[in-house]
């Protein structure tokens, strides 16, 4: 996935002289996940350059530089290193087109890499999405596949909102073919990565990727399981999502981050209003925990795992028994 | 000019002065040795008629607030040597980023009075265009606007383009972090860029003394590496001065100057605060005493570059405007609840769509 996105970076870079790349080490460096490998020396230092240690900084210059014209993609270099932005990205990046009556576009792209599984110590494991999908005005994105994670990232970048672009750290070293092509749907639209008729498992990010192998192991214990990639968190793609929803009758939503108040919450709840007729079970969550992430040692009590998910499928009352009161223990 | 080259005394790592630059005294006698040079009296002229404008303006403002026209009006009386003689000193090509206190600059600058207003209104956040006269929005959180500024300007570099971005900003927004984040990018970029802190003696109560430890807020400049100037900020002449020559230090690839003026807030906060409370009036007299525009009223007397009917001519032209301004604030606002949904994101989506529908339904 680094390489899809190096790649849709590259183009990019190349197809619009608009759009410039910075960020802490994102210059001869590449990035610390090597996101931007090589475009420094390719494009040069007026495209893509390193910036002082300041996330404020880095994205309220970007706001700048989109009021005069430019396109920034910027690099946020941890989820929970983006907090000291939060206001730049909370008051001022998400409203300016709003304050301004659309006079003022902000196509600015905030790449941060975000969510755990890959042993990072404290400060370096949030999922954050939820904070940002909170704020109107904003685009909040996250590709799972590699072919995704390039054709969103241009999409992104040719978006005239903008786009809290969230790269599951998880998935950099994920490996698959892409097809380098254009869709501006991919940051509008969920897409069904399997198709079911039993359960819809709706996730986003890295737990895509579980939600798939939780459907492998579902088929072999007799569960048909749709997987949807919600692709977009804000805007939620509600038609995709009601449409397999009303067709499976159960739904469960996967997310790594904490569930309290979590992105799950609101899907649950927006189902629950468009859904409640065809709903055979009440909808499930299946979240990391309402702790702090915890250290990497025992991240993976936190995170979401295929059993987990497995186990929830098997709480969504399959049995069409009828327990009656009288027959309660 | 390179950027180790000095301008008007001040070059990147060389200290501000120590007291204020002055080019004319309380009095509106000139003052000398200041080392920036002495503008035209045509010049201090339109400064002057620009002042005398503004104050009538904010007057108006304040006294719409009382009215119940606005919201809320944060005045800048007493500041008009600094919010006239920065935007005079801008050439049309270059950016201005007020804050909330900058009406009166957004007003010099030739920006509507109604238009400037909607935010205070409260029948808008922004109701100008801020491509038209290259204003940005008013900025209410403070200091977020410096950064906005640098990538302006950096930008502007990026492109070739000759044009410098004035940043105004308070004494308390100098404590943000993102005015250090600013200072900093500003002088690593060497991006073409001008702060301008009016230090006005208070963050709403709270005095310089409690807000900093510096001997001025000029001399965080030399810590960036940056040009800094220390001006006084009721000398509308020195501080026309002092920006120009930083902006055209900037539009020449000189990098960034930290300016500091040093002025006083006549009014509260607000209408909604209470002065009295942390400040004796005394104090208050004391810098009535310096008062910007009876200072450039008595310099050009002097001079013999204003006499009676020019003044009285100012005087009435100001009065007029204010006149149309009132009248006009005195018609209510059009509202049109779409405009709640219109420009969230560049096409509604459906679920705004939605919500807008349902308010326009429930408004009806």
């Amino acid at each position: 996935m680094a390489g899809a996105l190096n790649l849709a970076l590259t183009d990019a870079l190349s197809a619009d002289e608009r759009v410039v790349v910075y960020g802490e080490d994102v210059g001869p460096l590449g990035g610390v996940f090597r996101v931007t490998d090589g475009l420094a020396s390719r494009f040069g230092e007026t495209r893509v350059f390193d910036t002082p240690l300041a996330e404020a900084g880095i994205v309220g210059t970007a706001i700048g530089m989109a009021m005069n014209g430019m396109r920034p993609v910027v690099e946020i270099q941890f989820d929970a290193f983006a907090y000291p932005a939060f206001e730049q990205i909370t008051s001022h990046l998400a409203k300016l087109r709003n304050r301004s009556r659309g006079r003022i576009e902000m196509p600015v792209v905030i790449r941060i890499p975000y969510g755990g599984g890959i042993g990072g110590v404290e400060h370096h494991s949030d999922s954050s999405e939820v904070f940002y999908a909170h704020t109107a005005g904003l685009r909040v994105v996250t590709p799972g596949t590699p072919d995704d994670a390039y054709t969103m990232l241009r999409a992104a970048i040719d978006s005239p909102d903008p786009v809290i672009f969230l790269e599951p750290k998880r998935q950099y070293w994920a490996k698959a073919p892409i097809a380098r092509r254009l869709d501006a749907r991919s940051l509008t639209h969920a897409v069904v990565r399997r198709p079911g008729s039993g359960v819809t498992l709706i996730s986003y990010g890295a737990m895509a990727t579980t939600a798939l192998e939780v459907a492998e192991a579902g088929a072999r214990l007799g569960y048909d399981v749709e997987v949807i990639d919600l692709r977009t968190l804000a805007p939620f793609d509600d038609a995709t999502v009601s449409e397999s929803v009303r067709r499976t009758g159960r739904a469960i939503v996967v997310h790594e981050a904490s569930g309290f108040c979590g992105y799950g919450a609101e899907v649950a709840a927006r189902l629950t209003e468009s859904c409640f007729h065809y709903l055979e079970a009440p909808i499930l969550r299946v979240t990391g925990l309402d702790i702090p992430y915890p250290p990497p040692m025992m991240e993976s009590h936190h995170l979401p795992s295929v059993d987990r998910v497995l186990d929830a499928i098997e709480r969504l009352q399959w049995d069409d028994h009828v327990v009656l009161p009288d027959e309660m223990g | 000019m390179t950027a180790t080259e000095t301008f008007a005394g001040s070059s990147a790592g060389a200290l501000p002065s120590d007291e204020p630059l002055a080019l004319i005294a309380a009095n509106g006698s000139p003052v000398e040795g200041s080392g920036l040079r002495r503008p035209a009296d045509d010049v201090v002229l339109d400064l002057y008629s620009a002042m005398v404008l503004g104050r009538r303006f904010d007057a108006q403002a304040t006294a719409l607030t009382k009215q119940g026209r606005l919201a809320v009006y944060p005045s800048s009386r007493g500041q008009e040597a600094c919010q006239v003689g920065a935007v005079r000193a801008l050439q049309e090509r270059d950016w201005l980023f007020p804050t909330y206190r900058d009406s009166v600059a957004i007003v010099t600058r030739g920006v509507d009075p109604v238009a400037a207003l909607t935010l205070l209104r409260g029948n808008w956040h922004l109701g100008y265009d801020p491509y038209e006269l290259r204003v940005a929005p008013q900025c209410t959180p403070l200091a977020t606007n410096s950064c906005h500024a640098v990538g302006f300007a950096r930008a502007a570099a990026l492109k070739g383009e000759s044009t410098a971005a004035l940043v105004m900003m308070g004494d308390g927004a100098t404590s943000e972090g993102d005015a250090h984040e600013a200072f900093n990018f500003a002088a690593v970029w060497r991006a073409p860029v001008v702060f301008l802190v009016q230090n006005n003696g208070y963050a709403i109560s709270v005095p310089t003394n409690k807000q900093s430890a510096a001997r001025t807020f000029a001399h965080k400049g030399i810590g960036y590496g940056m040009s800094a100037q220390y001006v006084d900020g009721n000398d509308a002449a020195a501080v026309t001065v002092a920006v120009g020559d930083a902006l055209e230090h900037a539009r020449r690839g000189g990098g960034p100057t930290l300016i500091e003026a040093r002025t006083y807030r006549i009014e509260a906060h607000t209408n909604a605060d209470d002065a009295s409370r942390y400040r004796s009036n005394d104090e208050v007299l004391l810098w009535l005493a310096r008062d910007p525009v009876d200072r450039l009223d008595h310099y050009l007397s002097a001079r013999g570059s204003l006499d009676t009917f020019a003044r009285q001519a100012i005087a009435d032209h100001a009065e007029s405007f204010a006149e149309s301004f009132r009248q006009r604030m005195s018609v209510d606002p059009e509202l049109d609840t779409e405009d709640l949904f219109r420009h969230v994101y560049a096409d509604p989506p459906e679920h705004l769509r939605r919500q807008a529908r349902r308010v326009a339904a429930d408004a009806a």
